[in-house]
């Protein structure tokens, strides 16, 4: 089945198996294998890329359902030699170890910081109409579906309280 | 996966001839439960109808002074959504508490409603389960296997439904409104959608073949105060063991039953004058407990209390 996309700013067009989840297209028909398979059942979080700027585990959603939509992986990010901030902070943060998570977790970052910058409420927050404040706690919880088996939580943490703006 | 043809409707008349005129067809919208259980080959559509696209997305005021919430809406729009924060806090709540922030952003209103109710062994496609094979047997019952029902659970499952938004919807009185194949349109209260297991555990709710969730609509929020309240394994991302829905006087249980557990000893007891403890344990008391699950008469008597004392439901409302 003939679907267009638009993945990291560049037109693509696929004809696909029904059966073919976003992760495989990307991975086994772009040979963009930053995005990684870990549980392939959405546990981990390890295959997290934006679709419309919004966090989804590209493990459980079918290709051909992105018709017209525009997807960012971890390939996508950087500008040239110039790391996006996020990928700059995990780097300054040495918040991986292995780094199987890392472009889960980066892209991840990215959507959960959006969401926050859009004043999205989490179960972390106590005043559900109060402003957004990405405290560690709310930062913890709203991270929660990218797993590091290697346990660099602290590190994530920094990271991601440095490239939000927040220490 | 099996293989499966697929289609994206326009509206939903277009969505309820697709999937009428071939057998073995499911709707699909954000996949988060259906896409992984086809991967297990535990869900084996024919053909995918994608609903993803309808145009069922809007969160609307109603005339009652209640909201509408589209069938394709998303966790993550109905939890972010300030209408819904600030007069369904529970809802708000209970949605944030499931899943992870990856999954909320592609689960729907409906999806979330129709994900199926499941435990372990239903994975497990080495063992028996009723739901997946009728007639096979369970290897719940007698497995080692403890986030089991304590309410109407059947000879043929003992599984839950998975679901936090659900139990908040239930004790926000949330009617269900469903659209048919022949055009017929219908609503029809949350507490009827799911079934119990009884004989036929692998029917998991009241819909018809070929009907459609259209909308969640909630009526006003009733008065007094309300709370959404988890108890899992971790601190986020886990199933509940037991969760409490409590809205006014009105209260409903998550990972006790088949469906979401609407708790209405419980409330009868709160007209009467108990006390949140009373009230949990006339509750309680038609619980049935198999030996791996006996906790949860502990656990859910403790969260009820609590969330019908901070919420002040046992005050005389």
């Amino acid at each position: 089945m003939k679907t267009h996309f638009t993945i990291n700013g560049q037109a693509a067009s696929l004809d696909l198996d029904p059966r073919t989840t976003l992760l495989d297209a990307l991975r086994e028909r772009l040979d963009l294998k930053g995005s990684k398979k870990g549980c392939d059942h959405g546990q981990c979080g390890a295959c997290t890329v934006l679709v419309n700027g919004q966090r989804i585990n590209a493990c459980l959603s079918l290709a051909v359902t992105h018709e017209g939509d525009e997807i960012t992986t971890i390939e996508g990010l950087a500008q040239g030699e110039a790391l996006h901030p996020v990928q700059a902070a995990f780097l300054e943060h040495d918040a991986f170890q292995c780094g199987y998570c890392t472009p889960g977790q980066i892209c991840s970052t990215i959507g959960m910081l959006k969401e926050a910058a859009d004043g999205w409420a989490s179960l972390a927050t106590d005043d559900l109409t109060a402003d957004t404040v990405l405290t560690d706690e709310e930062i913890r919880e709203r991270m929660s579906g990218n797993l590091c088996r290697c346990s660099a939580y602290p590190q994530i943490l920094a990271a991601i309280r440095s490239a939000g703006g927040l220490a | 996966m099996k293989p499966f043809t697929y289609e994206r409707p326009a509206d939903v008349a277009e969505a309820l001839a697709m999937a009428a005129a071939v057998p073995g067809s499911r709707f699909l919208a954000g996949g988060t439960n259906l896409v992984d259980l086809m991967k297990l080959q535990i869900e084996q559509p024919t053909h995918l109808v994608d609903v993803s696209r309808l145009p069922l997305a809007e969160i609307a005021e109603t005339a009652e002074g209640g909201l509408r919430l589209g069938a394709t809406t998303t966790n993550s729009q109905v939890a972010a959504d300030m209408k819904v924060r600030a007069r369904y806090p529970a809802l708000a709540q209970a949605i944030l508490s499931g899943a992870s922030g990856q999954l909320r952003n592609k689960a729907t209103t409906a999806g979330n409603l129709l994900q199926r109710t499941r435990c372990a062994y239903f994975y497990d496609t080495t063992k028996p389960c009723n739901k997946r094979q009728p007639g096979a047997g369970c290897a719940a019952i007698g497995g080692i296997y403890a986030n089991t029902a304590i309410f109407g659970s059947s000879e043929a499952c003992i599984a839950t439904h998975p679901s936090d938004m659900a139990v908040a919807m239930s004790a926000l009185d949330a009617q269900v409104e469903i659209a048919g194949p022949n055009g017929q349109e219908r609503a029809i209260s949350l507490e009827a959608l799911h079934r119990l297991p009884g004989e036929t555990p692998h029917i998991e709710t009241s819909l018809q073949p070929g009907e459609m969730i259209t909308a969640v609509v909630l009526p006003p929020p009733p008065p007094g105060g309300q709370i959404y309240r988890k108890a899992r394994e971790r601190a986020s991302y886990a199933f509940a063991i037991g969760s409490v829905a409590v809205a006014g006087g009105k209260v409903a249980l998550g990972a006790v039953a088949h469906k979401p557990w609407r708790a209405r000893a419980a409330e009868q007891a709160l007209a009467d004058g108990a006390n949140p403890a009373e009230a949990m344990a006339a509750e309680l008391s038609s619980a049935k407990p198999d030996g791996h699950n006996d906790f949860k008469l502990k656990l859910m008597a403790r969260l009820g209390a609590a969330c019908l004392t901070t919420t002040g439901a046992g005050d005389g409302q």
